[in-house]
């Protein structure tokens, strides 16, 4: 009962910061030179068009009523029209949000791979000059600019040693990228590499947390081994809040997308809001930002309930 | 003597801050990535003075040439010398990442302190505004405002700090929750003391440490954001640049060989990220605080 309380609670809470990011992507539409007018009819409109266009979509009545009028076109779907691209901006999101979801996810699921042995390994090794070295080096890797790590990538496996391509694999659909593994390497390698030295981190205190719990002392009392303690007990009860994580995770994994797709130029959702941000695309550089912004209020949330879920000792609104 | 003294509890002021210094000290990355800091400063501020270098006017008679005698770090694609780049780019990531980090770690103070010290609906209402800030990340925002009015550097400063005083705001909240009950500031307001009183002169001045902390964590933060905005083409604008600024012809300089053009503005991000990440932990050590680990 407690729990169904929270989640109401939380959810709840979740719509209204949902509802406040709209009303900040609604002001940064209201900061635009010229406005909103001049950011869907473009550089060129006279003011006579102008005129007229705010007089058809409301753009005279007060901002209160605009937002509301902004707020029903949203829930329509309707993000704006890019005015480079001459498309639905809500068409060009759903082109590529998929290429970038894979991308992530691909990234995501290396990055653990190699973060969750680390850290665990880390933490049985604990204050041994392996886990010094393994904390230094993501130390160093929390503070390298994903785009910075890229371009030695780049200089390494595709310049020197000629093992991979630099351009990540063109094409509308997700088929065509897919179809071109070899060129993926560069760019998913890149995105996992922040994700280990973060998670590894995680993982290394997750595993030393479980270590000192008394089930342990209690199994190694009991004559049980210390690899089966590891892997029956504690690599199961460390994994879960370091997969909650993720959920905190998510503007991070946009932001590296962002970076890793500009660098590769890999067809994606991040690609699309740099190129915006070149051409000052406004409308799609706010649509991405909403949807941007939407996925991490979810991935919050998300994380929230697993995490309250799989620890009830969390106390709802602690955070 | 001394071993008595330091099983003393410690009175906050002079004593309290000696025991902080001494904490820190003992801690030797902290003390190294103080001494990285200090000779980044130096080498940016100082070395320009020293080392003579034109960094607003292009030499296309020098274009993209190797590390030489004369060019210690070789020249870039419109011939400054990059060594002189380097001094001057980097001036500009740490001017804008200190006086970004420390505005954000007000904004994110008073925002804090106010919410806490309020109370009720009043810090609800305050602190879902911060919950949805941090639900549109960081480096979306800024590459929205930047393609909207081009800053300068301080420009750059002041969107920086208005993007990035959530965190903080977190912070100093929940010290002021556990302060505004104490005895003294109970105390305050029983013989009449006003809210801004209790918040300046006791709720504010008691939580130096969380501030201090979250504001060497936010340096931190605000030279990498700088540089990855930069990098993306809408940070400083040239013939001005920063590190990350430095960085943005990367793909070019790594496909002609160019490495002298990648390697030490990256490695001098990198460094300076990580120092001030280790000056924050060893301050956090020291002072004892919780922040982020």
């Amino acid at each position: 009962m407690a729990t169904l309380w929270y989640l109401v609670r939380r959810v709840a809470q979740a719509v209204l910061v949902i509802f406040l990011v709209t009303i900040v992507v609604f002001a940064l539409l209201h900061a635009l030179p010229g406005g909103p007018a001049r950011g869907i009819l473009g550089a060129q409109a006279t003011a006579q068009q102008i005129a007229t266009f705010n007089h058809e979509q409301g753009l005279d009545k007060p901002v209160v009523a605009q937002y509301f009028y902004y707020l029903r076109t949203l829930l329509h779907g309707d993000l704006g029209t890019s005015y480079t691209l001459n498309e639905p901006v809500s068409t060009l999101i759903v082109q590529r949000l998929p290429k970038t979801l894979v991308l992530t996810v691909l990234s995501a699921i290396l990055g653990l791979l190699l973060a969750i042995p680390l850290g665990m390994w880390q933490a049985v090794r604990r204050n041994k000059p392996f886990d010094y070295a393994i904390t230094t080096l993501s130390f160093v890797a929390y503070a390298t600019p994903v785009y910075f790590f890229g371009l030695i990538l780049v200089l390494v496996f595709s310049q020197a040693l000629r093992w991979f391509p630099s351009q990540a694999p063109q094409g509308d659909t997700l088929g065509q990228v897919l179809a071109n593994p070899a060129g993926l390497v560069l760019p998913v390698v890149a995105g996992a590499a922040s994700m280990v030295a973060v998670f590894s981190r995680y993982m290394r205190s997750a595993t030393l947390e479980n270590l000192a719990e008394d089930y342990v002392r209690t199994a190694k009392a009991g004559g049980a081994r210390q690899r089966a303690i590891l892997w029956r007990h504690v690599f199961r009860n460390s994994l879960t809040p370091v997969i909650a994580m993720l959920g905190y995770y998510v503007p991070v994994l946009f932001g590296g997308a962002l970076v890793v797709e500009q660098l590769f130029n890999y067809p994606g959702m991040g690609l699309l809001f740099w190129s915006a941000a070149q051409s000052s695309d406004y409308p799609v550089l706010l649509g991405c930002v909403l949807v941007i912004s939407v996925a991490t209020v979810i991935g919050t949330l998300l994380a929230d309930i697993v995490q309250r879920v799989i620890d009830p000792r969390v106390v709802a609104g602690k955070s | 003597m001394t071993a008595i003294a330091e099983q003393l509890p410690v009175a906050e002021g002079v004593t309290g801050l000696r025991l902080v210094v001494r904490r820190f000290l003992r801690n030797k990355l902290a003390v190294i990535g103080l001494a990285v800091v200090v000779a980044f400063v130096l080498f940016c501020f100082v070395g320009p003075h020293l080392y003579h270098t034109d960094q607003t006017h292009t030499a296309l008679d020098a274009v993209n040439q190797p590390p030489s005698a004369r060019h210690p770090l070789g020249t870039d694609a419109v011939g400054h010398d990059e060594l002189g780049r380097l001094m001057y780019g980097g001036g500009v990531s740490l001017l804008v990442g200190l006086a970004a980090g420390a505005l954000a770690t007000i904004i994110g103070m008073l925002w804090g302190a106010v919410a806490g010290y309020a109370g009720g609906w009043v810090d609800a209402a305050m602190m879902r505004v911060v919950d949805a800030g941090i639900a549109i990340p960081a480096l979306f925002v800024l590459l929205v405002i930047s393609a909207i009015v081009s800053p300068g550097i301080w420009g750059m400063v002041a969107i920086l700090g208005l993007v990035s005083w959530l965190v903080p705001s977190r912070l100093i909240r929940a010290e002021t929750l556990t302060l505004k009950n104490r005895d003294y500031v109970l105390t305050l307001r029983a013989i009449g003391g006003t809210h801004t009183r209790a918040i300046s002169r006791h709720i504010l001045p008691n939580s130096v440490s969380t501030i201090v902390v979250a504001a060497t964590f936010q340096i931190a933060d605000a030279i990498m954001l700088v540089a990855y905005v930069s990098y993306l083409g809408l940070g400083v604008r040239s013939p001005q640049t920063d590190w990350g600024g430095m960085l943005s012809a990367g793909l070019t300089a790594v496909y002609s060989g160019r490495w002298w053009l990648i390697l030490p503005p990256g490695l001098a991000v990198i460094l300076v990220v990580c120092a001030f990440n280790a000056i924050g932990d060893g301050l956090r050590d020291a002072f004892d605080v919780r922040g982020r680990s």
